[in-house]
């Protein structure tokens, strides 16, 4: 006799028991014990199909081949750079994935990206130790220069894109703004000053709302002028 | 029994007024504030991150790193000087120990989630109030964990059972038991138990018996102050 | 990870600023609560923004200094805990604490604040020596003021401990209703300068990208009683007075909120 203890949403700690009975299946951040799903992380409880899964209200970010990210350069080596990714792991981009273009031996790759440089990058491999390589070779990876960055939860990028990018494209029209965000939770955003600052208070915005429903019609609201 | 009323005048297994937040310090990855009675405890985690020095890293999992903290003003006579005591090393141990069994950091090799403690003012029970925060603080920072750990710590004060002691049950001039104790919630494991003074079996049972209950009312706060951080704000 | 030093540059030319706050205009909300530390003699917890800082008043009985014989002391110690921000590691204070202390230290100090001789018991025997210890329990930028505050209303929310007139042990459970000796009420205030514009009350990113810094504390009256300059760039003397009256200005405002929790408590 199975069931679901908890409704879709809702919010639950570590621990709490969401279903029982062999009819359901332990999906993301939960597991099983006996005939029982618990969770094994603050967020919200999701239910498909028979799969029981949470998804996280905060938590570090896993590095995941094509990902792209924003990270920052701390290090240049003989063989390329070495980024800072918001996470446990460094990540290397070596000299033949920073451009299409060819890289003679003796270039200074300062001035391809200087150390405290930010770009916008993407994951190619990630090891078994979490270690990552990094491309920018691809269109729409680029380094970045101007506007400013801003740091969020990992867990809450999904909600900033929202579904089909419908979040942060009336975010971007609303504001003027030019805004890529990292899957580890940075994100960029350029444009005139003030409107700079009226899409980071709404990317901050959503961050500390991502639990509520409507969360798209209440920013519509907010971004054109007021009510919160 | 001779102890038949506590100097705070609280029931035998009522524990002192408690309050739990979560989410108190912006910088952290996760964090919380316990209050038991006159004990106060801030709880920061931050981590998963990187861990130096490099010998000290796990390929196969990342690892936990306790810091437990008195503030200099927070001891009930003199100052305390600043610094690691063998007693702040010892509780921090204990804190790590007591929940590490719960967390999962399988996802995070060579990494480190650091707890850090500090108390802004004591009046006994500051181990458990530790644990309590530091549980808040590690759900807050979204680690996996298998179950929140509650802590509180029981005793007997001249042959009477008694739920968390204050610094007066603790220091009484009788015949005293002081006996932290922090559990899982979901199969009541023990993860945390130590002990002194003196004590019979039969009372010690007892007395863990008591800790059980406690720590659920632990727990019931516990999870209000994690829920509390997502209540959905009434439209005005 | 984040530091918009450019960003931060580029808009300070233009008198902004990342958050959108005026120059001279302080994080809110400034919230001041005392008695936060039962154990303390006296405490207080100072919030600027998303800072939070901590202080305590311990106090105690020793014998006097060989040269101040019939004076008491005063100590200020700074602690940035590591819950406070990713960028401490537990163990000894580093730099940075050591000139949090020492300057909030020198600020209260050198405008004589207390009263020394009152703090005198018996001259060449005992003393009362009061022992500020400052700790951090969020770092979102100027602790430096941040500090000043919480020390000034610890200080004033203190309250001495009762001493057993026979054994002269102190009973630190139970407190008098005497305050401290308090003379002068020294605030510290910092001004930053910006890509050549002076800024108050800075962001952690901010602190990452100034020029040159200026504390300055002062007393009720305007007059200053400790200076510190930080930074890697020179300040002219002109822009040293611009600083002093910002200081100043601030110092009185910052004032007026000491008073509404002192007050309240």
């Amino acid at each position: 006799m199975s069931n679901i203890l908890k409704k879709e949403r809702e919010v639950v700690i570590p621990g709490e028991t969401i279903a029982e009975g062999m009819d359901y299946l332990p999906g993301d951040n939960t597991y099983r014990e006996g005939e029982k799903i618990f969770s094994k992380v603050l967020g919200l409880v999701g239910v498909t199909g028979r799969v029981m899964k949470i998804t996280p209200l905060s938590g570090p970010y896993i590095p995941m081949t094509g990902d792209k990210i924003i990270a920052k350069v701390f290090d240049i080596t003989m063989s390329g750079w070495r980024f800072e990714t918001n996470t446990a792991y460094s990540a290397m981009m070596n000299v033949k994935d920073a451009s299409s273009r060819f890289i003679k031996r003796d270039e200074d790759l300062s001035k391809i990206l200087a150390i405290g440089e930010y770009a916008v990058v993407k994951i190619t491999k990630v090891t078994s130790q979490n270690l990552i390589d990094l491309t920018m070779k691809e269109p729409g990876l680029h380094s970045i220069s101007g506007g400013r960055l801003v740091k969020i939860n990992s867990q809450k990028v999904p909600r900033i894109i929202g579904k089909q990018g419908s979040m942060i494209s009336l975010i971007k029209e609303k504001t003027g703004c030019n805004i890529t965000v990292g899957q580890n939770g940075i994100v960029w955003i350029k444009g005139e000053s003030e409107k700079e600052l009226l899409a980071e208070k709404a990317v901050k915005m959503i961050e500390a709302r991502s639990h509520e429903e409507g969360l798209t019609e209440k920013m519509g609201k907010f971004l054109t002028g007021g009510e919160q | 029994m001779a102890y038949t009323e506590r100097v705070d005048g609280r029931k035998f297994d009522e524990l002192r007024p408690m309050e739990a937040k979560a989410g108190v310090i912006p910088n952290a990855d996760g964090s919380a504030l316990v209050k038991a009675g006159k004990t106060t405890a801030y709880a920061a985690v931050y981590g998963p991150r990187e861990l130096f020095p490099r010998f000290k890293q796990n390929p196969k999992t990342g690892i936990v790193r306790c810091h437990y903290g008195m503030m200099p003003f927070s001891g009930s006579g003199e100052r305390i000087r600043p610094g690691n005591s063998r007693r702040s090393q010892e509780i921090a141990m204990v804190i790590e120990k007591s929940l590490n069994a719960m967390i999962d950091l399988s996802a995070f090799p060579n990494a480190v989630v650091d707890i850090y403690v500090d108390l802004p003012q004591t009046d006994a029970g500051t181990r458990c109030a530790a644990i309590s925060a530091a549980s808040i603080a590690l759900a807050d920072a979204g680690i996996p964990m298998k179950d929140m750990i509650s802590s509180v710590a029981v005793g007997e004060v001249d042959g009477t059972v008694v739920a968390d002691l204050c610094y007066d049950e603790e220091a009484y001039d009788a015949i005293v038991s002081d006996i932290p104790v922090a559990m899982t919630h979901n199969t009541k494991e023990i993860t945390l138990l130590q002990m002194d003074g003196e004590i019979s079996k039969e009372d010690l049972m007892k007395a863990l018996e008591m800790a059980s209950v406690a720590t659920d009312k632990v727990y019931e706060l516990q999870m209000k102050a994690l829920k509390d951080k997502f209540a959905v704000r009434l439209e005005k | 990870m984040i530091s918009n030093k450019e960003a931060i540059s580029t808009l300070a030319k233009v008198g902004k600023r990342l958050d959108g706050r005026g120059l001279l205009d302080y994080r809110q909300p400034i919230q001041l609560e005392t008695n936060i530390s039962w154990t303390a003699e006296g405490s207080a917890k100072v919030q600027i923004g998303e800072t939070v800082v901590m202080a305590g008043v311990k106090l105690a009985i020793e014998k006097p200094y060989n040269d101040t014989s019939d004076q008491g002391g005063i100590m200020i110690n700074a602690e940035l805990l590591p819950l406070s921000s990713p960028e401490y590691e537990s163990g000894p204070p580093g730099i940075k604490a050591v000139e949090l202390a020492r300057v909030t230290d020198r600020g209260i100090r050198e405008a004589k604040a207390i009263d020394m001789k009152k703090l005198c018991i018996t001259p060449g025997e005992k003393a009362w020596f009061v022992i500020i210890d400052i700790v951090t329990i969020n770092d979102a930028g100027n602790l430096f003021d941040a500090a000043s505050l919480a020390a000034l209303t610890a200080l004033k929310a203190a309250r001495f401990p009762e001493v057993d007139p026979e054994t002269g042990a102190i009973n630190y459970k139970k407190k008098t209703d005497q305050p401290l000796p308090i003379l002068k009420e020294p605030l510290a205030v910092t001004v930053y300068k910006i890509n050549g514009q002076l800024l108050v009350d800075p962001t952690t990113q901010e602190e990452h990208a100034y020029d040159a810094r200026l504390t300055i504390a002062s007393d009720e009256k305007g007059t200053i009683s400790a200076m510190q300059k930080g930074g890697e760039m020179p300040l002219t003397i002109e822009e040293v007075g611009k600083m002093v009256d910002i200081a100043l200005e601030k110092a009185k405002f910052l004032r007026t909120e000491v008073d509404k929790a002192v007050k309240g408590n």
